[in-house]
Order: structure tokens, then sequence, then C-alpha cells
């Protein structure tokens, strides 16, 4: 009779593995933003992690006070003080739902963090939206019609330089950790199907 | 005379006269083998194989090429100033260039020679002699600046330098011109120069992780004039070996005077020796010399200047078993040691052979005793004979300077008949000659002059160069010229004009040092007592009549833009901070009726431009680097108003 409502092993062992990475991803970056100019062959780079912003982040400032664009400070942002808890709390709620193998506590995980994944970026989206059109009327250079939001994801021209956006190795954890979990549940979703016929 | 015979002996004078024409040698001026563009071509974006840092003479600076292109990167300022680099114009650097004469903004840069560790150079610095104000320099290989000026006492002029032992424990420096020891007893007659006229060979320790200079003793020698030297190496470590002219000990007219002995000398010394005298409290303390000790820190961004007034002297004489000397044919001028330390080729300017001496035959001599009857000024003199392993017959005219390849030949210049000349050091055989245009100096085997030479390239430093280039009016450039010396012919690939009068030259191959190449400075570690700590702390004060301009670049602006207040005569000190951090982005200050140079602030680095306004109005000032595209806006303005104006003193940049 518990075996009905049970997760397979392989399933757990997944969501347990699944639930370290994502606390791994804490301390990890999240999201790349590579920007690349004639005066800059060797790059320039924007690293977002769940608490910061790291990489090239003051040259990249200096470079945007051309265009009038707002200085990225961490400070303005509180995601950096909500997004590590929030992660935690996913990466927990994996090992958790993987130790006590119950199968509705899989589907409401899933639903959970699929909600999670689709507000963080629509979060993103609002703040490169934000940071993109929100610029200085002063600005010594203006380009009639011009905005300067990066890409969500993929690339982008931006007057001289191209913009390239990207998953980091956190992002690209998060995504795997999402789809083993579709995984999961894909799969347990079959075995109660033919618990329910037996 | 018939027409018909008219014509034929028309004919027959006009083949007579092609003939002759034909037996004359025919210039080999532009004789390169086909494909040297293909070997010397760097393609636009790539990188070149070795860095080659050269000397650069009389305009007292050193140049960076890269080979095998031939292509200019960089000159340091080393013992003259340049207002390019605002090198003796900031207040940083002034202190770099004061000696115990005061201010001295020129000098002769002769020779370069890398730091080394085991007998190959290690990339840490590169050391660099001057022949004028006799001083020792050393060039920081991560900022590409020189670190630190060190004066030579009791010295004429310091010619025998900057040349450094296997692992540049010491730099040696030694007087080409011998003098009386420095102090009010050196008022004499000129004429009385056997008898009050020395020499002195200073060693100069390096520390091994700062680089710091410091005299560690002097050897006081007879009145010869010391030329060139080089550090015994491998067998020979713990050997110095000095080629001395003027054994005649001539004062006047030294063209012909200083050319008559059939030999002068090769001076041996055994370094080990007199630095275990010296340790043991054997030399003599000198306190009548003033020499300038200056250091640059990177850390405070600033240069300072100091007299030391010490220096211990060992006199060679008193001592039996520190100094030797090698006759050598005649007024020998370059001194070198092989790959193995065994060998030490002397060049004499005047000879018509050249002598190789055995390391190991002179250690026999010595151990036997074998001199001549007679000390020269107390020194004894090894049998030519007994040191010696060989003479290269007819090599060329005017040997000058030898360096060494990695297969056991060895590379000499000849500056009459304007060639190089290969030659097997151990068989003793000419192998090959090319002609140099024109009149070699010195020449460069890259690392020939380590334990390993690199071989592949040899460089010719010539001294004239009449019609190789575009004439230029009278002063024509110098130049060096590029052979590929890998084969056993010796093949000219390349010409290009050099700075200056290019002496001696290093090349180390890029992989060894490119990656240790400074970028940025950090504005963290920036400990210049004038910073401007970021814009929020760019100001303007005023203590009596010196006025501190506390001020900030960064792209596209300096902080602040707007200054009032100044008056008529005011000293006033740009204190400029480039609070940039990020890669080549150096900005540049100048302004109008400035008695001095611009700046060049590099990255998270503060100058210092000292203004004295002369008159009233307004004064423009900007940068001078093309930074960024609004560069032409990087600007501001000064009010200088008259003496005992009541203009406050206020500055801003942007509306308030």
């Amino acid at each position: 009779m518990n075996n009905r409502h049970r997760i397979i092993s392989l399933h757990r062992a997944i969501l347990i593995i699944s639930g370290v990475a994502l606390l791994a991803v804490i301390a990890l970056p999240i999201w790349r933003i590579e920007l690349d100019a004639a005066q800059y062959p060797e790059g320039l780079e924007l690293l977002i992690y769940s608490y910061k912003l790291d990489g090239h982040v003051d040259i990249i400032n200096g470079l945007n006070h051309y265009i009038g664009m707002k200085t990225l400070r961490a400070d303005d942002f509180i995601e950096f003080t909500v997004l590590p808890y929030l992660i935690g709390i996913y990466g927990l709620a994996f090992i958790v739902v993987g130790f006590l193998g119950k199968r509705k506590g899989l589907y409401i995980l899933f639903a959970a963090f699929l909600l999670f994944g689709v507000v963080s970026m629509v979060d993103f989206w609002r703040w490169l939206y934000e940071y993109g059109h929100d610029l200085d009327p002063t600005a010594p250079i203006k380009v009639p019609g011009m905005a300067y939001q990066p890409p969500l994801i993929g690339f982008k021209q931006l007057l001289n330089f191209g913009a390239f956006s990207i998953p980091a190795i956190g992002g690209w954890i998060f995504i795997a950790s999402g789809v083993l979990l579709a995984y999961c549940v894909f799969g347990e979703w079959r075995i109660a199907k033919t618990w329910a016929k037996s | 005379m018939k027409p018909k015979q008219y014509l034929l002996w028309m004919a027959a004078a006009a083949a007579v006269s092609i003939s002759f024409s034909a037996c004359r040698p025919k210039g080999a001026g532009s004789a390169v083998s086909g494909n040297a563009a293909q070997r010397t071509y760097v393609p636009p974006g790539q990188y070149d194989e070795f860095y080659n840092f050269v000397s650069g003479g009389f305009s007292g600076q050193m140049s960076v090429y890269g080979l095998p292109s031939g292509r200019l990167f960089r000159v340091i300022p080393v013992f003259s100033v340049d207002p390019e680099k605002a090198w003796g114009y900031s207040e940083e650097t002034k202190p770099m260039l004061m000696t115990s004469h005061g201010f001295v903004p020129w000098d002769d840069l002769h020779h370069i020679e890398s730091s080394f560790t085991d007998g190959m150079p290690d990339g840490k610095w590169m050391f660099a002699n001057s022949n004028n104000t006799p001083r020792l320099a050393r060039i920081d290989l991560t900022t590409y600046r020189t670190a630190e000026i060190i004066e030579i006492p009791n010295t004429g002029g310091n010619h025998c330098s900057p040349f450094t032992t296997e692992n540049s424990e010491y730099v040696i420096a030694a007087t080409r011109f011998s003098v009386p020891p420095d102090g009010p007893q050196g008022d004499v007659p000129i004429s009385s120069y056997k008898q009050n006229f020395k020499g002195h060979i200073s060693f100069v320790s390096v520390d091994k992780e700062t680089g710091e200079f410091n005299i560690a003793f002097q050897l006081k020698t007879p009145g010869l004039n010391f030329d060139l030297s080089s550090a015994g190496k491998g067998v020979s470590n713990g050997w110095l070996f000095l080629s001395c002219y003027n054994s005649e000990q001539a004062h006047t007219l030294l063209e012909v005077n200083a050319s008559q002995n059939d030999k002068d000398f090769i001076l041996a010394i055994n370094w080990k020796k007199a630095e275990e005298y010296f340790k043991a409290g054997k030399g003599t303390k000198q306190t009548n010399v003033r020499y300038a000790h200056n250091k640059y820190n990177e850390h405070t961004h600033s240069a300072t200047h100091e007299i030391k007034t010490e220096v211990t002297v060992l006199d060679v004489a008193d001592f039996e078993d520190l100094a030797y000397l090698i006759p050598c044919p005649k007024s020998p001028h370059g001194t070198d040691v092989n790959p193995t330390g065994e060998y030490i080729v002397g060049s004499g300017k005047l000879a018509a052979l050249i002598p190789v001496f055995s390391f190991d035959k002179i250690q026999k001599a010595i151990a036997a005793g074998d001199f001549e009857s007679e000390r020269y000024d107390g020194i004894p003199v090894i049998k030519y004979e007994s040191a010696l392993h060989g003479e290269v017959e007819k090599p060329g005219l005017g040997p000058l300077h030898t360096e060494f390849d990695d297969k056991g030949n060895a590379y000499t210049s000849f500056f009459v008949s304007s060639e190089v000349v290969k030659w097997n050091v151990e068989k003793l055989e000419v192998l090959d000659r090319q002609p140099t245009y024109y009149s070699v100096g010195h020449l460069m085997v890259a690392g020939g002059n380590s334990k390993k030479p690199y071989g592949k390239y040899l460089v010719a430093y010539n001294k004239i160069t009449k019609d190789r280039f575009l004439p230029t009016g009278p002063e024509l450039c110098h130049a060096a010229q590029l052979f590929d010396i890998s084969g056993d012919k010796m093949e000219l690939l390349l010409d290009f004009p050099t700075i200056g009068e290019p002496h001696y030259a290093q090349a180390i191959p890029a992989d060894v040092i490119k990656d240790r190449s400074l970028k940025i400075y950090d504005i963290n570690a920036n400990n210049h007592p004038f910073k401007a700590n970021g814009e929020g702390d760019a100001r303007v004060e005023r203590d009596g009549n010196i006025v501190r301009v506390y001020m900030t670049t960064i792209r596209s602006h300096l902080t602040p833009d707007v200054i009032e207040g100044i008056r008529q005569g005011d000293e006033v000190y740009f204190h400029i901070t480039n609070i940039e951090q990020d890669w080549d982005m150096p900005h540049g200050f100048a302004i109008k009726g400035a008695g001095n140079s611009e700046l060049l602030i590099m990255p998270g680095e503060t100058q210092t431009l000292k203004w004295v306004p002369d008159r009233v109005g307004i004064f423009p000032f900007y940068c001078t680097d093309f930074c960024s595209a609004l560069h032409q806006e990087m600007s501001g303005y000064v009010r200088v108003s008259p003496k005992g104006s009541n203009v406050a003193l206020t500055s801003y940049a942007g509306n308030k």
C-alpha cells in the first residue's frame, strides 16, 4: 500500500544530487554577459551571482556613462539579499523530497520550481529592460530610438559592442536540475498511472 | 685611319673598359636570400619570437624591439630626460636623474645586460651603464621602467659595465678613464698620471628579490683604461675578465701614445677571493666619496634620492692571489667568455689575429707561477703562451666583440673590414664571413652571453649607414642588421634603423617574459602622498603660495575642470591620479605655458606637474593622450588672478 505513493530510488537519488548541486549554485555565477568591441579584443565580462555582480563591473560602468546608463551597483538589487536564501530553500526542498520520497511532494516541488524559474527570468528581463531604456537625457551619446537592453539569452549588437548573454555554470546547474526534476515527474506520473490501472 | 679601323679600335677600347669594371668586386649591398621577407614577416596581430633590448648610446635610453620583425615597441628613458613620458620632468621622476653633481639630464647609455640565474637570462631586470657621469641602472621588466640608478665613485667613465656574474650576484662597473680617487687630493698635474691616476672596479651587489643595488666593494688597480668585461661561467664561475688598454699609461694623444705597446692586457680577477677578503674586513673604508643612490617606488609612484658617502676599497696590489694580467694584442676591446666558461676571447682593435685564452691553462700557469719576470705595478703577468689556447689567423680587420652560439661557434664583429666572422672556438677555424653595412660595432647572438645560447639570430649594430636608407640630411640613423645563423652560412635578413647609437643588446624569448608584463597599477595599492582617492576626493588646497590640485582622470573628464583663485607666481602642483583600472588607458595632462613637459599617467598611477603661472588670464589644460571618443572634450580651465587678488579658491567639475 505504502509503495503506491513512494518515488523509486533512482528518482530519489537524482533529487538529492540535484539538491546538493543547487546549494552549490549559491556560490557560483548564474548568468554571464560577454561584451566585445574593437577596443576590447580581450572582451569584457559581467558575471551575475546570486548575491553579487562580478567581472569587469567598473570598466563596464565607466563605458556605460557615455550612453547615460545607470551605474550598476549591487546595493540596488534586493534580489542579491533574497536570492541566496531562495536557492538554499529550493536546494533543501529537493533533498527533503528526495529523502521523504512522497510522490505528492515531488509534484508540488516541480510546480514551485517552475514558478521560481519563470519569475526569476521575468525579473531578470525586467532589469535588463530598465537598464537598457532608463537613460540619462544629458548623456554625451544619444542615438534616437536606440535602447541598450542586452538580450536575455543570445547575441545582440549595441552600437560598437556585441553583447552575448548566456547562463554561466550556476545557470546550467539550475536548468539541469529543472530538466531532471521534470524527468522524475514524468517517470513518476507513468508509474502512478500503472498503479492506478492495477 | 680608315673608318673601319677606327671602329675596331673603339670596340676594343669598350671591351677593355667593360672587363675592367667587371673585375671590381660587386657591392653586395642588397644580397639577401630569396625568402628573407617571409622569415622576418610577422603578420599583423601576431607576436615576435624575441624581445630585443637595445642600448640607445648617446640618446641615453633603451629601446625594445621585436625579432625577427625589427618592429620598435617602446623607448624606455633611463639616463636622459624624456618629455614624452615626463621622465625627469614630473616631480616624481626628477630624483632619478640626481647625481652628486646635481640634476644631470643626459647621459651616454652603452651596454645592456640581463639579470641572470644560473647563467641564463631570468627576465627580471635589464642593467645599463652610463659612460659619462658614471652610473648604473636597473630596468624592471614588469613595468618596463627604470627602477633604480646608482652613481659609481672613484670612476671616470663607467664604460666597462654592466656585466654581471653567473647569478647576478654582482654587476660590474669599471672605469674607462682612470683618475685620481675622489676627494680634494685629486688636484694633481695631469702629467703625473703614472703616480696619481688609479683604476677602480666596483662590485655592485643585486638583491635577489628586490634587485636593490649596493656597492659592496671596489678594487683599486693601476691606472689602466678598462674597456669591457665578461664574468666567468660554468668552469670559470668566480672569475672576472676585463680588457685593458693604455697599458702605456699615456695621458695625452692616446690615439698614438696608447697604441705603442705590442700587447696590452686582459685582467683576470678572482672575485670570489675578493669577496672573501672584503667579508674578512680586509678592505679600507673611504669616506670622502659622494655618490647618488636613486630608487623608484612602484607604490608611492615616486622616486627617492640620497647621497652616500662611504665605500670599501681593496687595493689589488696588496693581495697575492686576487688579480693577474694576461698579455693581449693590441688595445683589446671586447673580452668574451664562451658558454662553457673555458675560453676567453680577446679582441685587439688593432690586432691582426684573435687570441683565445684557456681558463684551464690560466689556472695551471698561476699554480706553477708561470709569470713574466717583471710585475706590472705590483700585479703578476702570466706569460702569453702559457695562457693561450690558440690564435685565429687572419680573421679580419679591427675585431671588437665576440658572441657565441649553441654549436661551439663564435661570431666576431670587425669594425674596419665591416663584417661579421663566424669561427669555431675549439678549432680556431674561420667558417664564414658576411659584410655589414657599415662598420659594425657590437653584435649580439640571442642568448650569446649565456651558458646556453638560443642561437638562431644574430644582430649586428652598425655605426655608419650612408646609402642604406632614404637620406635625412647630414645626420643619419644607426642601424641593426638581422642575420639568420641557424645554418652553416650566416644569412642577412633585415636592416632596421635604431634609436641613438646602439651598443650592446640582449634578446630574450618572448615566452619567458611576456606574461609578466604589468597591465595596470592597482589603484588600491597606490600610496602616493598626494593621491586623490576618487572623484569625491578631488580638490584644490592652498598653503601660502603653494597650491596643490588633487585631480582625477577617467574617460572623458578631468576633475576638477574649473579652477579659480590661482595667483600669478603661485607654485601650482597638479597631482593627477588616473582612476581608470582598464588596460591601455593612460591619460595625459598639459597646461599652457608650463616650463616642463606633459604628464602621461598610467591607470592607477599618480603623477605631478609643477606649474608657475607667469601672467594673468585663463589657462586651458587638457588630456594629451587620445583616450576615448570624447577625448577632445577632456579639458578644463584655470583662472589666474594678479598677486594679492581676493578671488576665492574654488574648483568643481560639472554644474555645481
